[in-house]
């Protein structure tokens, strides 16, 4: 865990439910593909490549300010469980890490800042991904950063470039800005209401598209989608990040409409629905991560909506990342088989759920209309 | 279940739809959900780019396929039908081998082949490429300034000046 401790948050700032709409929105991501002249990209790349970008990056020494305080480590040096925590806080990809594969391949690093919400993936698809993670919604934030790291880095290294196709990437989907801003939203009202078909739908045809919680490939779980822009090419930065910025806060909208739909129209189901869903978070003694994610979601809508009073976003936060298997082990000591790590992970619930607010379902305020039965 | 329409495929769209505060689910097969105009959403997430390339192959016929088989990337040594199996380029100057077949690609990717965002500026740059980096940065502080954002406003501005020959921002 060294490389992590010199990062202040261990790298999950992100997770502090600081930004806008951070009930419903858990974080604003954005990246840049850069790549090097005079290199094959990822793919095709041998390892005197590798060496030679990665060396371009460590040799940058003073030149650029916005990695003065920064650990670089080469993957393959890294331990296996601390690769998968660093997945698992989402600060570098599967690809990255080798987790398809044979492990990481010489060459592939990240650099990881002590001070900013910053990290670069060098030797990824392509030389340089540089990205930002930040709580709630902040895209033009995310944005900001990004841009400002590429200037110091731009002037440093020789990007490909191409007068007409703008930055070059190892995939021409990523091809022009080289920018991917994406959203991370909890949805459960817009699921529960079955009305989530046609928003996602609605979202290819402004320009958008939607993944699960871990990015390309990755299954929704727990009723979170990450949104974000599928074109690069033609629109400036701006553009993309304010289009997208435009959309997610009309996709809350909507998220919020059909919540005071379901409090209308459903009130006692919703509300019942959350409060088993809590019942079995505080109490349960095995619990795989995919039924975690699917309880947390009832569970984060009654924080939300106040049905479950005292809950903070920020623990709940907290609770969908250190309940992934890295983690407990990390915790544990040790390997966990998969039974054990189910039982691990309650526990941890357990305790965070025991430790947190007041809640109590005996004096839930619907306490106060007595049933009906008792008057009788 | 099977799609309410023909009765015969198997349904996988479920459209909800309120007319006169009434709900109705229709349950639909791929088919017929098609021949109702209605975008199945599915093959632009489960296609990887390599069958659209591969499709797109086929449909551009003699022209793509002749002209192209022979030709590969000459620092990479990749070849066109490399790139149509794997959806990945080789290295940057794959771009300028494959320019014309790229552009058509590019074109339906993103709707456009024209960058329009930042400016990159080489470390010895010609007076155009300087000319387009300052317009690009103008523009940001444009927009930084329509936003308040003061703060980076200021910093472009010092950008600006940097690049801009003596005596001209007088």
């Amino acid at each position: 865990m060294d490389e992590l401790r010199t990062i202040p948050d261990f790298g999950l700032g992100w997770l502090d439910a600081s930004g806008d709409h951070s009930d419903v929105v858990l974080s604003t991501r954005a990246r840049l593909a850069r790549n090097l002249q005079g290199h094959a990209f990822g793919p095709r790349a041998r390892v005197n490549d590798r060496k030679a970008v990665l060396h371009r990056i460590e040799d940058l020494g003073g030149k650029v300010p916005a990695l003065n305080e920064t650990t670089t480590r080469e993957l393959h040096e890294v331990p296996l469980r601390v690769r998968r925590i660093l997945l698992e806080r989402r600060l570098v990809s599967r690809d990255l890490v080798g987790e398809n594969g044979d492990g990481p391949q010489v060459g592939t690093a990240v650099v990881l800042s002590h001070r900013d919400p910053i990290s670069v993936m060098v030797n990824e698809e392509d030389h340089l991904r540089l990205q930002t993670l930040l709580s709630g919604l902040r895209l033009q934030e995310a944005w900001a950063r990004l841009d400002s790291l590429d200037e110091e880095l731009g002037r440093e290294l020789p990007y490909a470039y191409h007068h007409e196709f703008g930055f070059l990437t190892s995939c021409p989907t990523n091809v022009g800005t080289g920018l991917r801003a994406s959203v991370l939203v909890h949805l459960p009202a817009l699921v529960l209401t079955k009305e989530i078909g046609k928003v996602l739908q609605g979202l290819s045809q402004v320009g958008l598209t939607f993944r699960g919680l871990y990015g390309e490939g990755s299954e929704v779980v727990g009723n979170f989608f990450q949104l974000s822009n599928q074109t690069t090419l033609g629109k400036s930065e701006e553009d993309l990040v304010d289009h997208l910025d435009k959309i997610v806060r009309q996709v809350i909208t909507y998220e919020m409409q059909a919540r005071q739909v379901l409090l209308r129209d459903a009130a006692g189901v919703t509300e019942d629905k959350i409060w088993r869903a809590y019942g079995l978070l505080r109490h349960a003694r095995s619990l795989s991560f995919e039924e975690l994610m699917n309880l947390m979601s009832g569970v984060r809508l009654g924080a939300s909506l106040k049905l479950l009073p005292g809950l903070r976003v920020y623990s709940l936060n907290k609770v969908m990342i250190f309940t992934q298997t890295a983690h407990l082990e990390e915790a544990a000591g040790r390997e966990l088989p998969a039974a054990e790590c189910d039982t691990h992970r309650a526990a941890y619930v357990r305790r965070i759920l025991a430790t947190e607010g007041v809640i109590n379902p005996d004096v839930d305020p619907s306490e106060d209309d007595p049933p009906e039965h008792s008057g009788g | 279940m099977m799609c309410d329409e023909c009765g015969s495929g198997k349904a996988v769209i479920h459209l909800t739809q309120i007319v006169n505060d009434e709900t109705k689910t229709v349950h639909l097969c791929e088919r017929c959900a098609a021949a109702r105009g209605l975008d199945t959403g599915g093959s632009a997430e489960t296609t990887p780019l390599s069958d659209f390339l591969a499709q797109m192959g086929e449909e551009g016929g003699a022209s793509i396929s002749e002209v192209v088989r022979s030709d590969s990337c000459s620092f990479c040594q990749l070849t066109f039908s490399d790139f149509r199996e794997s959806g990945r380029l080789g290295c940057p100057h794959c771009y300028a081998s494959f320019e014309p077949h790229l552009r058509g690609l590019l074109r339906r990717i993103h709707g456009s082949t024209q960058h329009v965002g930042k400016v990159y500026l080489p470390p010895d740059p010609t007076q155009s490429e300087r000319d387009k980096r300052l317009a690009g940065l103008r523009r940001k502080l444009r927009r930084a300034v329509d936003n308040e954002d003061f703060e980076r406003a200021a910093k472009l501005r010092d950008q600006i000046r940097s690049m801009e020959p003596a005596g001209e921002g007088a």
